[in-house]
């Protein structure tokens, strides 16, 4: 009961910061707001252009390749840059913390959230996307009813950004590496899930190897959204269970984490 | 006998103090091999008993390093006493340094929203202050400049003016009042004698003892961690200011 109220007096602070994030993101660009959408259009022509010509024919079991990349794309980059930003968001703000009491929760959840808010911006582009093959007729994806199920794979995707979030910052503020470390696992992450190519497109000799890769569940999120906006179809009961399953327990571990940590914060920072 | 708007029992705060500061995992990890981790203890409270009844001005006198910030961080909440317990009824407005909730890439205007938050306040709340504020900071001309623009006097003013729009039931003072101009400091000073008609209490730390005399009631010595004396302002200033020339 404390503890709502305590949010409930401070969830003001908690759509400022959100709202400074998102102003302030492109503030000083002369196209501002259009890069919300405008990068990961550039960006996912790129790609396209790029592993389209590379794998050549074995991208054609794909219903439609630019989609494909696309949602996987959307989604990889909103979990990367939201728990990198919710990781500095400590001690970034050091200088508030230190002189006033204010829930630290705050700071890497309202990071979160603003990234939350400008990839749902972003997600204009895969509408658009939708819309110029629907119209052209050329490789239209199968859009089905099953389309009003998208928003669960993203709230799943959301919650697992805030307890990985969680975690990531109370470490961050003893161990500072953890910038860099999880900079290189992000990478990992980028090829680990299938965002350019299509998992059994592969030829994996390794047994363990593909344990890891279904293990992700940035994989079993991709390939329900993707269920959901291009194949059409209802999305594996598994892939929900254990995508749902790892994020609560990550948002579990997060809040227990950071919990216990939170006062000692502010002899670190 | 209503509660005390502050009340701090048997509180000691103590801080360890590494050597070296070690805040990467490979050195951490080396050091814990060798067992070369060393913590000293530093008690930078011990022991602390301060009650403040609602409507007192107490002015926290001592020299640097007597723990008078750690203390007024622990009442203000941002610091976790290691031992004992604070009690604080009311809303605090703690002015520890003015504007350090200001983004630097925001404007004036915008800050105010801002830092009004991180106190607590709803965006309706300050919208209805939001001319007090700007009237007083007089910063009219300069509300849409991003702040890292400033001078730090600005900042200054601009934190007061938030600061101080808000009605705090305790007021946490940490030198602030050294800021600005000369005039900015008088009407400050006065916007806070304005604050006492209506009750408020009031933490003030200063070295100035004209300062104190001329705002608190009540005044308490701290040195080394300790509150070494405490009582009515006049008295107490004259003892400090004792223990100034006697080069103590």
């Amino acid at each position: 009961m404390k503890y709502l109220r305590n949010f409930y007096k401070y969830r003001g602070l908690m759509y400022e910061i959100v709202r400074k994030n998102i102003k302030l993101q492109y503030r000083d660009s002369i196209l501002g707001m259009f890069w919300t959408f405008l990068q990961p259009l550039l960006t996912t022509i790129v790609l396209v252009f790029i592993f389209g010509n590379v794998f050549g024919k074995s991208s054609s079991g794909v219903v439609n390749y630019p989609i494909y990349l696309l949602c996987g794309r959307l989604l990889y980059e909103f979990y990367s840059q939201s728990t990198k930003r919710a990781m500095r968001s400590i001690r970034n703000s050091a200088s508030v913390i230190k002189k006033v009491y204010v829930p630290k929760y705050i700071y890497p959840i309202s990071n979160v959230l603003s990234n939350f808010i400008t990839f749902f911006i972003s997600l204009i582009v895969l509408v658009c996307f939708i819309v110029f093959f629907c119209v052209t007729g050329k490789n239209p994806p199968h859009i089905t009813a099953y389309i009003l199920l998208s928003p669960v794979p993203i709230l799943i995707l959301l919650i697992l950004a805030i307890g990985i979030g969680l975690i990531l910052c109370t470490l961050d503020v003893f161990f500072k590496d953890i910038d860099y470390l999880y900079e290189v696992f992000c990478l990992l992450l980028f090829y680990m899930t299938p965002i350019v190519y299509k998992i059994d497109a592969l030829k994996i000799s390794s047994k363990l190897f593909s344990y890891v890769l279904m293990a992700n569940p940035m994989y079993s999120i991709t390939e329900m959204f993707r269920c959901c906006v291009l194949y059409g179809e209802m999305f594996n009961i598994h892939h929900l269970l254990y995508s749902l399953g790892f994020a609560l327990v990550s948002l579990f571990i997060g809040l227990l984490v950071f919990y216990k940590k939170q006062d000692k914060f502010i002899l670190h920072i | 006998m209503s509660k005390p708007a502050i009340e701090v029992k048997n509180m000691s705060m103590m801080f360890n103090l590494n050597s070296e500061k070690v805040d990467n995992l490979k050195e951490y990890f080396i050091k814990l091999l060798k067992r070369q981790i060393h913590f000293t203890e530093f008690w930078a409270l011990k022991d602390i008993n301060l009650t403040v009844e609602k409507g007192d001005r107490v002015g926290i006198l001592g020299f640097n390093g007597a723990g008078k910030s750690t203390l007024l961080k622990v009442i203000a909440g941002v610091l976790k006493p290691t031992e004992g317990t604070v009690s604080v009824s009311g809303v605090v407005a703690p002015m520890l340094e003015l504007g350090a909730g200001f983004d630097s890439n925001y404007s004036g205007k915008e800050n105010i929203y801002l830092y009004g938050a991180t106190m607590g306040y709803s965006r309706k709340f300050i919208e209805k202050k939001f001319d007090e504020i700007v009237e007083f900071s007089e910063l009219q001309n300069f509300m849409n400049v991003p702040v890292k623009n400033y001078s730090s006097g600005m900042r200054a003013r601009l934190g007061f003016a938030i600061a101080s729009a808000v009605e705090p039931d305790i007021l946490i003072l940490d030198e602030v009042l050294s800021v600005g101009d000369a005039k900015f400091r008088k009407k400050s000073e006065a916007k806070i004698m304005s604050m006492f008609d209506k009750g408020v209490t009031v933490l003030f730390v200063s070295h100035s003892v004209d300062q104190v005399l001329k705002i608190c009631n009540k005044a308490i010595i701290l040195d080394h961690g300790k509150i070494i004396a405490s009582g009515g302002a006049e008295e107490i200033c004259e003892e400090y200011n004792k223990m100034v020339s006697g080069g103590k």
